[in-house]
């Protein structure tokens, strides 16, 4: 088996403050993980480090073999690292297909083009618009950002995301803040996806993280608590402890 | 070697004074970057301002020197007052470059203001008598007026540290520059705040404007020709910061004195190429916090 | 801001694109008296060109784009009166070239940077050209300036006469040849991704962008524009002052860009036009009201035209197009 991603010691700390500790984690290809924790679990830096944006404190990182640990964001992107945003970063004032064309151009390196047209690039075009119709979005490929609803705009997000054909897809918190009528689209979106791609989705809904993953891992505080199949962690006891410890809190 | 030693102690004077002057008036640029996040491209025109203050309180009305002192603080602070009610407070949350486009505004109507009531020639510094001359010190000579300079300054500036790290209001300053959305939420009134410490830097600027009117010449183009200066005292200090522009300021004075008195062909040039150097080596200044 | 370009645009020439040019050849026959102000109007409009396409692109605020300009103007310059090069498209490549060179050197510094530094830098960039110009005296003339330009005929034939014809009509092919490269930039993939960059720079740097390699190329491209407009300057007025390299100037320029209205490539035409216009009628009789007319109308720009007078005239016609 194809290991898509890997980390092997992964730390981080802010002085004092430890917010990654000793994580080793796999991603297969075709891999359909989840990654859950309570509030302040390091999920996001987690991923921030997987990307680039973040560097680790000691730890490496290895994409499809090869270690990344010092490798810059966007090059890990040209290597097939793809991800997308718990908060929404999309181009706003831009129509979706601009949108999606962004990422495009960029893979199949047309974006550094200064003389023709970025619109006469029919394969661009082409290659947006379909990518767009798989998300069912074709009819609002002329509608800008913000004029779209959440839900919509959160599908845009991955779409951007599959436009860069990633071997490997980091989704943070995709149904987040998206209304339960439209996240029902956003799970059957989840279901299409290619399955050579290895994806990672972090995730507060348990519904989706249990229904959409084959492998869940468990972070806590910064420390990988225990990973398993659905079922294990369903059935895990000190899983329940940290979620119901913190339901105590609240 | 006989002749430096007295060039050294003299450049390293009058370079103390210009730091000292240059750190009064850019202190508050440092506190409102911190604070409000406001770029203040036109805090010249505060300095200048209180330098027009003074000189014509001395020289039309006759005030004693030290009224005229407080007349360009309290007059300076005032007038910001209402300029950031009116017109400032409304530019906090917009785009950077609508408040350096803002600021350079301000900055225009400020210079054609004072060359027309002013006209275009630097305004003359009327000292009273016993400021004049010179001061012995540790067996020199020194003008009296720049050792006043820095002793004044030293005054205001400890007033000024120990005023933000004992006082109630410093403690909310520190806490708003650390934290504007948390200081909000428990409770710190962040829009009193932010005019009450507006009018404190600008009176400050006004007061060094004053100050510091023989050794920076008070003219309409004052708030073009010294930004650099200012920005360069609050980048190489650090945005936020209170000593690291003291340390800026000073090294700055003495660097231009020191280069204007032994390097006069180059002029300025080496601090400017210093100033770029340090900031590539650390772009959040020498005391400021990393982005 | 709006923007212009992308996947989706329409490129064809729109007929009030043409405008412009036949406005300017209008002004050639029918203002003769007129033709230094034209040719200065023109030459301001490929400066703010310049300008626009690194701030209104992508969205590099910078007070220091004038260290270009005047380099660009002394260049021209020194070459003529200095070292007797005086083949005016040979003045202009050399003044492009050291525009280009010198943002290039500049920008891969400070595009490492962002807000405050970075307009600190490029404060301190010009404030370093300048104290060379004013203190290199032998080679620039200092603060009395360069003079002694001279400038041959264009491929020898055209001469530059005393009535400004030729610098008008060489002006306006400069800035034709100006625009159209800017026109191309803005619309292509690369213009693209700095629209990109200017909206999202997050997202740009997420999806692969190399964003810091685009925006020195883009940064290079606007500073050797930059500097044949400060060629074209020189070869104008045989002149070259300090005042090229001031920071009023500077102000000056983004007052024009601002007026006109940055992002849309015809703010720099119609913030040049107006601002060079009413200056010249009104300056001369009143400069005290002309600096405070124009502070005044900065304020009020940012508070209530953010747009400039373009995004006025958008607004107008939006509204015009709301009525059934």
């Amino acid at each position: 088996m194809n290991v898509a991603l890997e980390t092997r010691g992964l730390c981080k700390s802010f002085g004092a403050l430890t917010v990654a500790a000793d994580i080793d984690f796999r991603l297969e290809t075709g891999a359909r993980h989840a990654l859950i924790g309570p509030n302040g679990a390091g999920k996001t830096t987690f991923v921030n480090m997987l990307t680039g944006v973040l560097p680790p404190s000691s730890g490496k990182i290895l994409l499809g073999g090869e270690d990344v640990t010092t490798v810059a964001q966007s090059a890990r992107v040209k290597r097939g690292l793809g991800r997308t945003f718990q908060i929404n970063a999309l181009f706003r004032q831009l129509p979706v297909l601009d949108n999606v064309a962004l990422s495009v151009a960029e893979r199949r390196r047309i974006a550094p083009r200064l003389w023709r047209a970025a619109s006469a690039h029919q394969d661009v075009r082409d290659e947006s618009m379909e990518l767009l119709a798989t998300l069912g979005l074709a009819d609002d490929a002329g509608q800008r950002i913000l004029d779209l609803p959440y839900g919509k705009q959160r599908l845009v997000e991955i779409a951007i995301a599959l436009g860069l054909r990633p071997k490997v897809l980091l989704l943070d918190e995709p149904a987040a803040g998206v209304p339960s009528l439209e996240s029902g689209r956003i799970l059957q979106v989840l279901d299409n996806l290619p399955k050579d791609i290895a994806i990672l989705i972090i995730e507060h809904d348990m519904d989706l993280v249990f229904r959409f993953a084959q492998r869940i891992t468990v972070l806590v505080q910064g420390e990988v608590l225990v990973e398993g199949t659905p079922e294990e962690i369903g059935k895990n006891q000190r899983v329940h402890e940290v979620y119901l410890g913190e339901q105590h809190h609240e | 070697m006989q002749e430096l030693i007295p060039s050294i102690v003299s450049v390293a004077f009058h370079g103390a004074a210009l730091g000292m002057v240059l750190y009064v008036i850019s202190v508050g640029l440092s506190i409102t970057l911190g604070l409000m996040g406001f770029a203040n491209l036109a805090h010249g025109v505060f300095a200048m301002a209180g330098g027009y203050i003074l000189t014509t309180a001395l020289s039309r009305f006759g005030v004693p020197f030290p009224l005229a002192l407080v007349f360009a603080f309290a007059g300076v602070a005032a007038g910001s007052v209402v300029l950031e009610r009116l017109l400032y407070s409304r530019l906090y949350t917009a785009s950077d470059l609508e408040q350096v486009l803002f600021t350079i505004g301000l900055i225009f109507i400020s210079v054609a203001v004072a060359r027309f009531i002013y006209g275009t020639l630097q305004q003359p510094v009327l000292l009273p008598g016993y400021l004049k001359g010179q001061f012995p010190l540790l067996g020199r000579d020194f003008p009296t007026y720049r050792v006043f300079i820095i002793l004044f300054s030293a005054v205001l500036v400890a007033l000024l540290w120990f005023g933000v790290e004992r006082t109630r209001w410093g403690a909310m300053v520190r806490a708003a520059v650390d934290n504007r959305a948390m200081a909000q939420s428990v409770g710190i009134n962040t829009r009193q705040l932010f005019t009450l410490t507006f009018a404190l830097g600008s009176g400050l600027a006004g007061l060094g404007g004053a100050l510091g009117a023989e050794i920076i010449a008070i003219q309409p183009t004052y708030p073009f020709e010294n930004l650099v200066y200012f920005l360069v005292v609050v980048s190489i200090g650090g945005l936020g910061s209170l000593r690291g522009p003291f340390i800026a300021a000073l090294l700055i004075g003495v660097s231009d004195t020191a280069c204007k008195y032994w390097l006069p062909q180059y002029g300025a040039f080496p601090i400017y190429v210093a100033t770029i150097a340090i900031l590539l080596w650390r772009p959040q200044g020498l005391f400021g916090r990393k982005v | 801001m709006r923007h212009t370009g992308g996947y989706s645009a329409d490129t064809r020439l729109r007929w009030p694109e043409l405008l412009p040019w036949v406005v300017a050849l209008a002004g050639f026959f029918l203002l003769p008296d007129y033709l230094a102000l034209g040719a200065r109007i023109l030459i301001y409009i490929l400066y703010a060109l310049s300008l626009d396409l690194i701030l209104g692109y992508a969205g590099i605020i910078t007070l220091g784009h004038s260290a270009y300009f005047g380099l660009g103007a002394y260049v021209a310059g020194i070459l003529s009166a200095k070292l007797g090069v005086t083949d005016p498209l040979l003045q202009l490549v050399a003044a492009g070239a050291g525009g280009a060179l010198l943002g290039l050197v500049t920008g891969a510094i400070i595009l490492r940077t962002k807000g405050l530094t970075l307009l600190m830098l490029t404060l301190a960039i010009t404030s370093v050209l300048l104290e060379i110009a004013n203190k290199a005296t032998a080679l620039t003339g200092g603060a009395d300036g360069l003079s002694g330009v001279v400038i041959a005929p264009i491929f020898g034939i055209f001469k530059f006469d005393i009535f400004g014809k030729t610098a008008f009509l060489y002006c306006l092919a400069v800035l034709l040849a100006g625009w159209w490269v800017v026109r191309r930039l803005i619309y292509s993939p690369f213009g693209a991704s700095l629209t990109g960059v200017r909206e999202n720079a997050l997202r740009m740097h997420a999806i692969g962008a190399p964003v810091y390699w685009r925006m020195v190329l883009v940064y290079t491209l606007s500073t050797a524009l930059a500097g044949v407009a400060g060629g074209l300057l020189t070869q104008t007025y045989q002149f070259v002052g300090l005042n090229v390299l001031s920071f009023e100037s500077a102000g000056e320029l983004l007052v024009m860009l601002i007026l006109g209205g940055v992002g849309r490539i015809y703010g720099a035409f119609v913030g040049p036009l107006i601002y060079l216009v009413v200056q010249d009628a009104l300056a001369k009789q009143f400069p005290e009201y002309w600096y405070l007319g124009i502070g005044v109308m900065l304020v009020l720009v940012v508070m209530f035209a953010r747009g400039g007078v373009l995004g006025i005239v958008d607004g107008i016609i939006a509204r015009l197009r709301r009525k059934p």
